[in-house]
């Protein structure tokens, strides 16, 4: 059962989308798991062959446990574990032939009676068993309250363990928005970009610049990140929210960061998150703007140590070589890790952004 | 199709982008995104499904004149009869 995510300890095989015996590429999403945030296509590490599935649909196992076996070309066994296991199995005692078999029928271990020693189910012990039907999805209100309190457990740890610095900065969003009116009108409607790909593009390019704000605290020491993946905080209609990871986002086009953006949030909301994108943000950026709020101050996502938050587009007066005119801004702000960073290194990326922000066809 | 037909098949839309949303109530002078809480992802989600169910292609300018289901209407409902212009 793979990590995906700080705050995830736990988590439900909802369907295999593989038998075994079948082959599975490296990427290829081979089970659906539900977290209390969200369902999670997971996909294969690595290539080879579906040998044998340990956990059945409907139950639900701590992070580290083995799910099932792949067999590579030439190889070993290999078990398809998460690349953090920590906890050990916690399962229906059965035989790996009746749970191979359950599998196959689609049986809920849990239901079965077991007759060997201990009460361990064996083979024969299936015979009488029906497939089990498959889990009704959890209550709204159910699913709202675990994925508060998986909220709570990440936001408590990142408040009690990081020592938070905050900045502030108010960008000129005059030259990006012209830029934006006048790009979006020649574009086709099904290829027009929004303003929030470019803030994100800027906020990528300048954390080239301040590599400290991007990666991980791990085993007391930061771990910088080579890549850039920006963890995109969705707010989720039934409550609670979600930042899986926009990967590589320096390196995108603005046209490709903008259809994997929306693609991602309403991916997000409608479910087919994939596990690749839920373990490995390098930093987190929140965007309250459209909810009318000014600037957001927020809470680290730990092992993360910097979030970028994006405020409200507001027309504001604004002195221009000596002039005051109207002006479209936005407040960025930066919540950092001060035992990585300080307050100096973290408003180089800010005013980085900004310095981006006022040549966009750079982006 | 008409103003009410119309009104219906914005609704529909809508409830796809909020399907917690209870729509039957709905009045047609409520700010839509304020009400149903859309971001400027959804908003455009809206603008590409008018476009891909109706036909009618909103330019970027003119995204302020669909605040309200009042006001959408009366933007869309002649465009559904005239040939577009863009």
């Amino acid at each position: 059962m793979p990590k995906l995510g700080a705050d995830m300890d736990r988590g439900k095989v909802v369907a295999w989308r593989k038998r075994p015996g079948e082959a599975v590429a490296k990427g290829e999403i081979i089970v659906d798991v539900e977290t209390d945030k969200a369902a999670v296509e997971v996909e294969s590490f690595t290539e080879g062959v579906l040998e044998q599935v340990l956990v059945p649909p409907g139950e639900k196992v701590p992070v580290g446990t083995v799910l099932a076996t792949l067999r590579t070309t030439g190889d070993a066994e290999i078990p398809t574990r998460a690349p953090e296991a920590r906890a050990p199995a916690t399962r229906v005692m059965a035989t790996p032939a009746a749970r191979k078999r359950a599998s196959e029928l689609a049986l809920d271990l849990a239901s079965i009676h077991g007759t060997g020693p201990q009460g361990r189910i064996q083979l024969e012990d299936l015979g009488q068993a029906t497939p089990a039907p498959p889990p009704p999805p959890p209550p709204a209100e159910d699913r709202a309250q675990r994925m508060r309190q998986a909220i709570a457990t990440a936001m408590s740890r990142s408040k009690r363990e990081i020592p938070h610095y905050y900045l502030s900065h108010t960008l000129d969003l005059g030259p990006a928005a012209l830029w934006l009116a006048k790009a979006n009108a020649s574009l086709p409607l099904e290829e027009r970009l929004l303003l929030g790909a470019l803030l994100l593009k800027a906020t990528a390019l300048g954390l080239r610049e301040v590599p400290e704000l991007n990666g991980f605290w791990e085993a007391g020491a930061f771990r910088p990140s080579p890549r850039v993946h920006l963890g995109i905080a969705v707010s989720l209609r039934h409550g609670g929210l979600i930042a899986p990871a926009l990967h590589d986002a320096d390196q995108a086009s603005l046209a490709d960061l903008n259809r994997r953006m929306t693609d991602l949030v309403t991916r997000a909301r409608s479910g087919g998150l994939r596990g690749s994108e839920l373990t490995d943000p390098t930093i987190t950026v929140t965007s309250l703007g459209d909810r009318g709020v000014e600037a957001v101050f927020g809470v680290i996502h730990p092992p993360q140590v910097a979030l970028v938050g994006l405020g409200r587009v507001v027309e504001r007066p604004w002195v221009v070589q000596g002039r005051l005119e109207p002006r479209l801004t936005a407040t960025a702000t930066l919540s950092a890790d001060h035992r990585v960073s300080d307050g100096h290194r973290g408003g180089l990326l800010l005013a980085a952004m900004d310095r981006l922000l006022q040549t966009p066809e750079a982006l | 199709m008409n103003r009410e037909g119309l009104r219906a098949e914005l609704l529909r839309l809508l409830g796809h982008l909020a399907p917690e949303a209870d729509l039957s109530t709905w009045r047609d002078e409520w700010p839509i995104r304020e009400e149903l809480d859309l971001d400027s992802v959804d908003f455009y989600a809206f603008i590409l499904a008018i476009h891909q169910q109706l036909g009618i292609s909103v330019p970027e300018a003119d995204y302020a004149r669909l605040s309200t289901l009042q006001t959408t209407l009366d933007y869309l409902e002649p465009k559904l009869v005239a040939p577009q212009s863009h």
